[in-house]
C-alpha cells in the first residue's frame, strides 16, 4: 500500500483535477474497470494516514527519550511508592572508594531490620552522605543504583530460597581515602571545605566539609541537627556553601582584563601605595601593604588589592557580564549533588565602587568551592572543563558492571591562550608571591590565594586557595577554604602543600 | 527454578511481542490477502506464545494455578473467534482480527494482574460483544439501506449523547454514564460510530458547502452536549473526526486549515471558560509543582511508565494501583512499568497497523459512504489511542479516555469490537468491488479484443492463476482469493 502509494497519487492527481467536484457523482466504477482503482486513490486520506505515523512515532520518541532522562529523577521523588517497594526487596548497596574500602553498607539487624554503617565515621560524613531522613551525598547520587539489584538469578533463586532481600548493585566512588583522610586532618577544628579533584576528567578525590557529623549516628542526632539553624553541620559547604571570593577572583578579573586588552596586559603598570580611592570609595590592601611599582604578573602575583580596583574601573561592564555568564556565575552548574549557584551581580548600571568591590572578589559575589574549583580545573587543562562526578561505576554483587561512567559534560569557559596566560600567572603566584610556602618543592604548582573579609567590623577573613600541581602538565587542583583563620597564604596553602605532598608521596 | 521463569519470560515475552509487532507491518508487503497467510499464521502462534507465558508467570508470581482456568476460557473465546471470522468470512481481513485477539489478550493478562474480578467481569463482556461482533460484517455487507439513514443517525446520536446530559449520573464530575436495569453504558462510546455513519452518509453524495455547514451544525450539537458533560475526550474525539472526514469527503485543505484554526480557538475558548479545563492543562505544564492535587495521576503514571525499564518489573512486581483509574484511563502505565517499555512500545505499534490497515481498506475501497465509513472509524479508533497514550505519558494534556480493547470498560470495548466488525464488513464490500470491476473488465474484454485466453486463465484457480493476474495487474489490485 505505501510503497507505491506515491507514484500513484501521481497518477491519481490527473483525474481529480478534472473531476474536482465530489458533489458529481463519477460514472459507476464498474465501468472504468479495475485498473480505474488507482484513480480512487484519496490523497487527503494519505495525508492523514502520514500525520498519525508521524505524531505516534514523535510520541513513542518522546516516551522513550522521557523515560531515559528521567528515570533516575522520577524513582527518587517523594510521591514515588516504588522506592519503598525496591527498599523491600532489595538490602541497600554498598559504596567503596576508590581503592575498594568500604565507605558504606548495610547489615540486616536482629529485627530483620536494615543498619547502614559508615566504617569511616565523620571523615566522609558530606561525601557519602546518610540514607534516613531524607538523603545526601553519594547515598542520593546512587540511589537509583543502591535500591535496584541485578545479582545474578541464582544468586537471587538461593536468596529468594531463604527467604532473605537481594543484594542490592554497589557504588564505586572516584573517593581517595587517602586524599580524603589527608584533607579531614588538614582542616583540623576549622570549619570550611576542601575540595580535591583529578582535573583532566573532573573525577571527585576528596570532598571535605566541616563541622560534620557521624552518618552512624544520625538517626539519633537528627533533630538536634534540624533544630540547629545556627552551625549548619548538614550543609555540605564544597557544593551549598556561598562565601565571597575574596582575592581568588583576581583570577576572573584578570582572565576579564587580558581578553578586553590581549596585545597591551602586559604594558599595565600600577603604583601601590596600599589603597586606591575613587571618588568616596575606597579600597585598601590586605593589612594595608604598600606593593610599590607593580607590572599585571607582580600586582596578580603580591594579590595587590589596589591595582586590582584600578583594573577593574577599566573593565568593560556589559562584556564582563557576559565573561561571568559564561564561567556559569548565575548559573546551573552541571551537578547532580545539592548546590547553590555562584552569584554576582555586574551590569551596566553597577557603580564604580560596586566593579572596585567585585573585581576584589568583595561586596556582594558569593561562589561555591565546587564552582572555584571547576574554574580552576578549566585553566589547569587549557580551556576546558569537565563535569565533576563522585560515581565511577556501578557493579552487581557478582562484579558485573552494570553502569559506568566516564568523563562528560566537557564545557569551554575559556580560550588556550588565555588559560596558559592564567596558568603562568598562577605559577608566579607560588614562585613570587602569596603562595610561596608551594615554592621550591619536588613538584611544582600554580594556584591563587584569597584572603576574604566577611565582617565589616571585624578584621577577620576566610582564608582561601585554589590550584593545581604540576604546574606545567596539572594533575590534581585542590580548592580549600577555611572559615575565619586569617589569609590565604597563611592559612590554606599550607593545608593544599599537605594535600599535594600526599598525592605527590613526599612525607 | 519460579525465578528463572518469570525472570527469563520478561525478556521472551518482550522478544515475541516485537516479532508479532513485526508481523503485522510486515503484512503490507504483500498486496494480496492470499500471500500473507504465513504470517497470520505465525502471528496466532506468537499471540498464543505470549498470552501462555504472561499467564503462566501470574501463576507463579501468585502462587496460585487457578489462574490457568481463567486463562483456558480466554484462549477458547480468543481462539473461536479467530477461527470463527475466518471461517465464516473467508475474504474478510485477518490481521485485524490477529491485532484484534492480540490486543484483548493483553488486556486480559494486564487486568488480570490488577483486579482479577474487574478482569472476569470484562471478560464476559468481550465474550459476549464477540458473539454480538461476529455477526456485524454480514449485517454491513448486504444492509445497502445503510447509506439513507443520515438524518436518523444524527437524532439517535444527539439525542443518545442528552439523555446521559439529563439522566445521567456524574462520575468524578462528568456525566458520562447511563444506567439501565443495572447495567451501565457509556453512550458517547457507541454514538462514535452512529456519528462516523451520519458525516460518511451526509457527505458521501455531495461535500459542497451547504452540506458541510449542516454537517457542522450537528456535529457541533454533538461536540457542545460533550463538554456540558464535561466528558473532553469524547468531545476532542468528535470534533477530530469531523474535520478530518470532511477534509477526506471534500478533499479541500482549506476545511483541514479551517477546522484546526476553530479548534484551536475553541481549545483556547475552553481553557479560558473552564475550570476543570484549566485543572488539566496545567497539570500538563507543571504536575510536579502540584503533584499532591492535580498533577497526582499524571505523576504517578509518570512514575509507572520509567520505572520497569526496557523489560518490566514483571507482573505482580511493580505498584501499578497507585495510579487512580489505572484498569481504565492509565492502563498503558501498567503495561510499561510491569511488562517494559520495549513491549509498551510494540503494543503502540500494534495499534497503529490496525490504523494503517482501516486506512489500507478505505482507500481501496471504490464506494465513497463506505470509504468515508472505514477512515471515520480508523480516525476515531487511532485518536483514542493516541488520547490516552499521549496523555499518560504527558506528551498531551490528559483527557481520560480508555486504551481501546485493553482498557477496563464494557461500553469500550463493545463499541471497538463492533467498530472492527464494521471494518470487516467494509472489508468484504471492498472485494465485491473488486470482483465486479473484473468481470465487467472480463466483458469488455471478450467483447471488444476477443483475447479468451485471459479470461479462460482467470476462471482456473491456483498458483499460476495468481501469477498470471499479478503479471497483468502488476499494481496488485487483482482480487482476492480468487473465488470466482
Amino acid at each position: 500500500m505505501f510503497r507505491n502509494g506515491e507514484k500513484e497519487i501521481q497518477k491519481a492527481k490527473g483525474h481529480w483535477g478534472e473531476n474536482n467536484d465530489y458533489g458529481k457523482k463519477r460514472q459507476s466504477p464498474t465501468e472504468h474497470g479495475s485498473k480505474q482503482n488507482s484513480g480512487n486513490r484519496n490523497r487527503p486520506i494519505m495525508t492523514v494516514t502520514y500525520l498519525f505515523v508521524a505524531i505516534f512515532l514523535g510520541m513513542m520518541l518522546y516516551i522513550c527519550q522521557y523515560f531515559i532522562v528521567h528515570r533516575q529523577e522520577l524513582l527518587n521523588n517523594s510521591y514515588n511508592g516504588r522506592q519503598q517497594l525496591f527498599m523491600s526487596k532489595n538490602q541497600r548497596g554498598k559504596i567503596y572508594a576508590r581503592g575498594g574500602e568500604v565507605l558504606a553498607q548495610s547489615d540486616i539487624g536482629d529485627n530483620g531490620s536494615e543498619v547502614r554503617e559508615y566504617p569511616y565515621g565523620n571523615m566522609f560524613a558530606h561525601a557519602v552522605g546518610y540514607a534516613t531522613h531524607g538523603r545526601a551525598g553519594v547515598e542520593a547520587l546512587g540511589n537509583y543504583y543502591l535500591i535496584q539489584s541485578n545479582a545474578p538469578l541464582e544468586e537471587k533463586a538461593t536468596m529468594k530460597a531463604v527467604g532473605a532481600k537481594y543484594h542490592g548493585d554497589n557504588i564505586y566512588t572516584t573517593l581517595d581515602v587517602k586524599m580524603q583522610e589527608v584533607a579531614y586532618k588538614a582542616m583540623g577544628a576549622y570549619k570550611g571545605a576542601i575540595l580535591v579533584s583529578e582535573t583532566s576528567t573532573g573525577k571527585i578525590l576528596a570532598m571535605v566539609s566541616k563541622p560534620d557529623f557521624d552518618p552512624n549516628e544520625i538517626e539519633g542526632i537528627w533533630d538536634s541537627l534540624v533544630t540547629d539553624k545556627e552551625s549548619g553541620i548538614l550543609l555540605n559547604r564544597t557544593t551549598q556553601g556561598m562565601y565571597p571570593p575574596g582575592s581568588t577572583f583576581k583570577i576572573i578579573t584578570a582572565l576579564e582584563y587580558i581578553r578586553e586588552n590581549p596585545e597591551t596586559y602586559q604594558d599595565y603598570h600600577f603604583q601601590c601605595s596600599g589603597s586606591y580611592t575613587d571618588g568616596t570609595d575606597r579600597i585598601n590592601c590586605y593589612h594595608g601593604q604598600n606593593h610599590g611599582d607593580e607590572d599585571f604578573t607582580k600586582a596578580f602575583a603580591k594579590s595587590c588589592n589596589a591595582a586590582f580596583a584600578h583594573i577593574g574601573l577599566q573593565l568593560d561592564k556589559g562584556k564582563f557580564h557576559n565573561t561571568l555568564e559564561g564561567l556559569l556565575f548565575n548559573k546551573e552548574l552541571p551537578l547532580h549533588i545539592l548546590y547553590n549557584k555562584s552569584r554576582i551581580q555586574i551590569g551596566r548600571d553597577s557603580t564604580n565602587g560596586e566593579m572596585m568591590q567585585a573585581a576584589i572578589g568583595q561586596g556582594t559575589t558569593g561562589m561555591s568551592p565546587i564552582h572555584l574549583n571547576m574554574i580552576t580545573n578549566a585553566i589547569a587543562n587549557g580551556g576546558y572543563v569537565m563535569k565533576p562526578y563522585l560515581i565511577e561505576r556501578v557493579e552487581n554483587t557478582a562484579g558485573t558492571v552494570i553502569k559506568q561512567f566516564t568523563p562528560s559534560g566537557k564545557t569551554d569557559l575559556m580560550t588556550k591562550q588565555e588559560a596558559d596566560i592564567l596558568k603562568e600567572l598562577m605559577h608566579s603566584v607560588v614562585e613570587e608571591g602569596t603562595a610561596s610556602r608551594l615554592k621550591g618543592l619536588s613538584y611544582t604548582a600554580a594556584g591563587k590565594t584569597g584572603s576574604a573579609e566577611y565582617s565589616e567590623v571585624k578584621e577577620e577573613s576566610h582564608a582561601w586557595f585554589t590550584g593545581f600541581a604540576p604546574a606545567q602538565e596539572p594533575e590534581i587542583s585542590v580548592t580549600v577554604i577555611i572559615e575565619g583563620a586569617g589569609s590565604g597564604g597563611e592559612y590554606a596553602v599550607p593545608v593544599a602543600k599537605r594535600i599535594f605532598d600526599a598525592y605527590f608521596g613526599v612525607s | 527454578m519460579e525465578l528463572f521463569i518469570t525472570e527469563l519470560s520478561k525478556y521472551a515475552i518482550t522478544l515475541l511481542m516485537a516479532f508479532y509487532a513485526y508481523e503485522s507491518f510486515a503484512v503490507f508487503r504483500y498486496r494480496e490477502e492470499s500471500l500473507r497467510g504465513g504470517i497470520y499464521a505465525r502471528q496466532n502462534f506468537l499471540m498464543l506464545f505470549i498470552h501462555f507465558s504472561c499467564f503462566m508467570v501470574i501463576c507463579f508470581e501468585t502462587g496460585d494455578m487457578s489462574y490457568l482456568f481463567f486463562y483456558a476460557f480466554q484462549q477458547m473465546v480468543l481462539f473461536a473467534t479467530a477461527v470463527l471470522f475466518h471461517v465464516i468470512y473467508p475474504r474478510a481481513n485477518r490481521l485485524i482480527i490477529n491485532n484484534m485477539c492480540m490486543l484483548l489478550s493483553i488486556g486480559f493478562v494486564i487486568l488480570t494482574r490488577l483486579s482479577y474480578e474487574k478482569a472476569v467481569k470484562q471478560f464476559v463482556i468481550v465474550a459476549v460483544s464477540l458473539a454480538i461482533a461476529i455477526v456485524i460484517p454480514f449485517f454491513v455487507h448486504k444492509l445497502k439501506f445503510l447509506k439513507s439513514l443520515t438524518w436518523i443517525y444524527a437524532l439517535a446520536g444527539s439525542a443518545a449523547l442528552l439523555v446521559v446530559l439529563v439522566l445521567g449520573k456524574a462520575t468524578h464530575g462528568s456525566k458520562i454514564s447511563y444506567s439501565v436495569a443495572g447495567v451501565t453504558f457509556q453512550p458517547s462510546e457507541f454514538v462514535k460510530i452512529i456519528f462516523v455513519f451520519f458525516i460518511a452518509s451526509a457527505l458521501c453524495e455531495a461535500a459542497d458547502f451547504y452540506r458541510v455547514a449542516l454537517t457542522a451544525a450537528v456535529a457541533g450539537i454533538h461536540v457542545v452536549i460533550l463538554v456540558v458533560s464535561k466528558d473532553l475526550g469524547s468531545a476532542l474525539i468528535f470534533f477530530v473526526v469531523y474535520v478530518l472526514m470532511v477534509f477526506v469527503a471534500t478533499k479541500e485543505y482549506r476545511y483541514l486549515l479551517a477546522g484546526i484554526g476553530g479548534g484551536a480557538v475553541s481549545a483556547l475558548a475552553a481553557c479560558l471558560l473552564f475550570r476543570h479545563v484549566q485543572v488539566r492543562v496545567q497539570a500538563w505544564l507543571d504536575p510536579w509543582s502540584e503533584i499532591d492535587k492535580g498533577g497526582y495521576q499524571i505523576t504517578q503514571s509518570l512514575f509507572a511508565i520509567s520505572s520497569g525499564g526496557w523489560f518490566g518489573l514483571g507482573l505482580f512486581e511493580g505498584t501499578p494501583q497507585s495510579i487512580p483509574f489505572v484498569e481504565a484511563d492509565f492502563i498503558f502505565s501498567a503495561i510499561a512499568e510491569e511488562m517494559g517499555i520495549a513491549f509498551a512500545m510494540c503494543l503502540i505499534l500494534v495499534c497503529l497497523s490496525c490504523f494503517l490497515m482501516f486506512m489500507d481498506i478505505s482507500l481501496k475501497l471504490n464506494d465513497r459512504f463506505y470509504q468515508l465509513i472505514a477512515f471515520g472509524l480508523g480516525v476515531t479508533y487511532i485518536f483514542q489511542v493516541f488520547l490516552t497514550i499521549g496523555g499518560g505519558s504527558k506528551f498531551i494534556p490528559l483527557t481520560g479516555v480508555t486504551l481501546p480493547l485493553i482498557s477496563y470498560g464494557g461500553s469500550s470495548v463493545l463499541t471497538t469490537l463492533v467498530m472492527f466488525s464494521i471494518v470487516e464488513g467494509l472489508c468484504m464490500i471492498r472485494n465485491d468491488e473488486e470482483k465486479e470491476g473484473q468481470q465487467t473488465e472480463k466483458r469488455q474484454k471478450r467483447g471488444s479484443l476477443k483475447t479468451k485466453q485471459a479470461g479462460s486463465a482467470e476462471e482456473s484457480n491456483g498458483m499460476e492463476n495468481v501469477q498470471e493476474r499479478r503479471k497483468r495487474n502488476p499494481k496488485g489490485k487483482g482480487a482476492l482469493g480468487g473465488k470466482q
